[in-house]
């Protein structure tokens, strides 16, 4: 636990509340976990490529979907049956870690989930997902950054504040709130004394640049530690979500490293062969396993503060295309793991999936607003106020209520 | 020197490659715009010929034998395991080493690899060589619109640096719409994009089979290629387009279809009948329905509004000026999509725009030494600062570079937030010799592709072989990463 961690003290509320009145009290966030001296964990993967959601987690119980998926659809039978989450839903098999965490009441699925963006475009509908706006192209930041900027100054998430995966900070975490960068190395490493070469050239010609450097060095440092360092070949292959899982939990269970961390893995745009229980999807879906194991395993000692999000930018077509995959669609699945969620269930107003009930006769309907789940985890995992998450986390969403009870 | 020499900078260092040796900042500042259009003039400056630069059929025929080659050992290493598991059958047990199959020899570096770095190395080359590499730049640009990611794999990791050479260089001054048509036709792009998996449902293929479109291409098409996100088609406007286009394909090694490699129309798997795209009917039966279709969305006012916005991004500003944006796209229309036109249009009304945006240099900071006098600190910043600030993964020379530049001319803001980037650095480092295989969405966004051979030359570059910038009055070239 971390001593230094700032914690309102009442004669600052007491000020606050006389100064600012109500109207200044919708604006500031709950401090209902600093006060109970949590210091909470929140991952957001996000698959870029959408996923289809009726492959990862299929509606057996609906008498429509094995007619719709066709030969790629899951089923309790067979040499790779799919694994039940309760009567209706089953779980693609390449999934048994989060199968298991389901099963101890630390996972949950969202079904008939959707951002607010309608159309099917990856870059659209990426851009909402991760801005947080209601629409694409309105912002050059992103909403889990907000969130952490929105957090009062000395909580433990906004003095560390976020973790940037990639080569590039996903939109999501960009902004204002300080991020630190890192990627998982897909060439093999250069050695040591390049690297203090380069120090030494930054050195003599650019401090600020050295600096950098160093802290790039160090963050490399904490992220590889023990592991392995041969480069795993990219976010869209199993052995490479594991190492990027691997390294970010390293780096938020580091007593000061950030507490908020953003991923993305690719691959997930399945037009062709997708495959069901076993091929293509199938393999993606168990690199995505395979990193939740990591962070288990990693978080183990904070695993009971940790909530991880995974989430896509659009679902697919309910109807499997003429390539045995499926194309651009709407609703799709949302996954919650962590030992700070309130798991062991499905959490879904399903549609059905009769023609009339797709949505324009052609995707799963979306009967959940994504960013009610997302805003939900925000309030009670990191103690926002709805007021802020309405306003400038996910800005013009008043309408879109916090879910309740997501975590525990 | 009255020559222009802010001027000469921006000609050199944003429509160019950067300035080099020899006093081509001088000879560029004397004269920025006609500098420029000068390249343009050169005969066959687009093209990148060499021996060991295979054409697209020559590249897939390469691979269609090393696959053919793999298949047969490993169809060989089987029957060797057989072979072995029967002769270790009761009786002859006692020899379990003698048993084992033995190692085969390790296979020369795959073809694959092989084709690609010869490609990567020959844009290393012109990269160097080009002067001042305006049309390298173009054929960069078009190349990251016209995006084919080598993770897909293979196939196109293969033809990638031909896809480059024979469906993009050979327009990237000439007309859009011959681009188009060479472009959706060409192998890689029909392969990345899951074209050559498209059947007509009602085809003979596609009843024969039961199987159907893939919309993948058809969606591209018009949200990237053509008319972009906004430009007003409909979901039945992919579907129509994703019939149009069922048949294009390419030959397989077998050659069934054509010479193995190439382009080739299936009229076995093209759904027939009409279809209607954008209000417009293609009641043609073949390969010319998808030519008439492609034509025609090639000259639509959206195609030429998106194009004409992102070369302006690209090139000028990430929020360019309107009218600028409109002035291009009144050409794009007016020449029917005369890609050197707007070329030379992006050159003279943005050389002609600083001139007339010039503005006084901030107090206390000297740009003497390398060359910059009398550059306005806000312009040569902008849409590069950006940019960098964004896609920071260039590499050290050029933020470093930048970091530095921003600072002196006192904008420690851009500077902080460039070396905030640096972070990345080191990854940079890493990778500089290898090509990224970055996600398609990094690679259609991108300003830079990050796919291609050319990226990878470009990042060599990036990382330190480039950036010689010219000082005038000072005996020695000063080398911007080595100094």
């Amino acid at each position: 636990m971390n001593l230094l961690c700032e914690t309102p003290s009442p004669s600052r509320r007491a000020l606050l509340a006389a100064t600012g009145g109500l109207f200044a009290w919708a604006y500031l966030p709950k401090f209902a976990r600093a006060a109970d001296q949590r210091d909470p964990r929140l991952v957001v993967i996000i698959l870029r490529g959408a996923l289809d959601g009726l492959s990862a987690v299929a509606p057996i119980g609906d008498p429509d979907y094995a007619g719709l998926h066709g030969q790629i659809a899951l089923s309790l039978s067979g040499d790779h049956p799919a694994i039940p989450l309760d009567s209706f839903f089953a779980l693609n098999p390449a999934m048994p870690v989060f199968a298991r965490l389901y099963r101890a009441g630390q996972g949950a699925v969202v079904h008939a989930v959707a951002t607010p963006y309608r159309e099917r475009s990856h870059f659209d509908g990426q851009d909402v997902l991760e801005s947080g706006f209601p629409g694409p192209g309105r912002v050059g930041s992103g909403w889990l950054n907000r969130a952490i900027a929105a957090l009062p100054r000395g909580a433990p998430v906004a003095v560390r504040g976020g973790l940037g995966v990639g080569a590039t900070t996903p939109l999501i975490m960009r902004g204002r709130a300080p991020v630190l960068g890192w990627s998982p190395q897909t060439l093999p490493q250069p050695t040591e004394d390049l690297a203090n070469r380069v120090l030494d050239l930054y050195r003599h010609r650019d401090p600020l640049l050295a600096e950098a450097l160093m802290q790039g060095l160090a963050t490399e440092k904490i992220a590889a530690g023990e592991m392995d360092k041969t480069p795993r070949g990219g976010f869209a292959t199993a052995a490479g979500m594991r190492q990027a899982a691997q390294g970010a939990a390293r780096l938020i269970a580091a007593d000061d490293g950030p507490r908020v961390a953003a991923l993305a893995f690719d691959g997930w745009d399945t037009h062709a062969n997708e495959g069901g229980a076993t091929g293509r999807l199938a393999q993606l879906l168990g690199g995505l396993d395979g990193a939740l194991e990591e962070f288990e395993r990693t978080l183990a000692p904070v695993w009971q503060d940790t909530a991880i999000v995974i989430a896509t930018e659009f679902g697919r077509t309910a109807r499997i295309n003429g390539t045995v995959g499926t194309d651009h669609g709407t609703a799709t699945v949302a996954f919650l793991v962590g030992g700070a969620i309130k798991g062991g269930r499905m959490i879904a107003d399903w549609p059905g999936l009769k023609p009339d009930q797709l949505f324009e006769n052609r995707d799963l309907a979306p009967t959940t607003d994504l960013r009610a789940v997302l805003k939900g985890v925000l309030a009670d995992h990191l103690g926002l106020g709805g007021r802020v998450l309405a306003e400038s986390v996910f800005p013009d969403s008043l309408a879109v209520k916090p879910m309740n009870g997501v975590i525990v | 020197m009255a020559a222009d020499l802010h001027a000469g900078f921006i000609a050199l260092n944003r429509f160019g490659l950067r300035s080099r040796r020899g006093g081509d900042l001088a000879a560029a500042a004397s004269y920025p715009r006609g500098f420029l259009r000068a390249e343009l003039e050169q005969p066959g400056i687009a093209a990148l010929e060499a021996p060991d630069l295979p054409r697209t059929a020559v590249a897939l025929k390469i691979l269609f034998t090393d696959q053919e080659q793999q298949r047969l050992q490993r169809l060989a290493a089987d029957m060797t395991i057989q072979t072995a598991s029967l002769e270790e059958s009761p009786g002859t047990a006692g020899t379990p080493s003698s048993a084992k199959p033995k190692e085969a020899p390790k296979p020369p570096p795959p073809a694959i690899q092989q084709v690609f770095r010869t490609e990567a190395s020959a844009r290393l080359r012109r990269i160097l060589e080009a002067q001042p590499g305006f049309v390298e730049r173009l054929v960069q640009f078009w190349t990251n619109h016209f995006c084919v990611a080598t993770m897909k794999g293979g196939f196109v990791r293969i033809a990638a640096g031909a896809f480059e050479r024979d469906a993009i260089r050979p327009h990237v001054l000439g007309r859009f719409g011959d681009m188009l048509q060479a472009v959706e036709s060409h192998p890689a792009m029909l392969f990345y994009l899951d074209n050559q998996l498209s059947i007509g449902p009602n085809s003979p293929a596609g009843q024969r089979t039961g199987r159907g479109l893939n919309e993948n291409l058809a969606r591209e098409i018009l949200e990237l290629h053509t008319l972009g996100v906004n430009g007003g088609y409909t979901q039945a406007d992919v579907t129509a387009l994703a019939r149009i286009i069922t048949g294009w394909t390419f030959a397989g090694r077998a050659g069934q279809l054509g010479e193995p490699g190439s382009f080739v129309f299936n009229a076995n798997s093209h759904e027939p009948g009409e279809q209607i795209v954008l209000g417009r009917p293609y009641a043609q039966r073949d390969v010319g329905q998808g030519r008439a279709a492609l034509a025609d969305i090639a000259r639509h006012p959206a195609t030429a509004q998106h194009l004409a916005f992102k070369l302006a991004r690209h090139f000028v500003a990430d929020e360019p000026p309107p009218a600028l944006v409109a002035k291009l796209t009144d050409i794009f229309r007016n020449t029917d999509g005369a890609l050197k036109a707007l070329a030379v249009a992006l050159v003279d009304r943005t050389l002609g725009m600083h001139r007339a945006r010039r503005c006084a240099i901030p107090k206390n900071v000297s740009t003497r030494r390398d060359g910059l006098s009398g550059a306005c600190p806000k312009i040569p910043a902008n849409s590069s600062a950006r940019c960098f600030s964004r896609h920071a993964a260039l590499g050290p020379a050029w933020t470093e570079r930048f970091s530095r530049y921003c600072r002196r001319l006192g904008e420690p803001r851009r500077h902080e937030s460039a070396a905030r980037n640096l972070r990345t650095h080191r990854r940079s480092l890493a990778r500089f010799a290898e090509p990224a295989r970055s996600s398609r969405r990094d690679c259609r966004r991108s300003r830079i592709e990050r796919n291609t051979p050319g990226d990878c030359a470009r990042r060599i570059e990036a990382a330190g072989v480039g950036f010689v910038v010219d000082v005038p009055g000072s005996a020695a070239p000063m080398k911007g990463a080595r100094r």
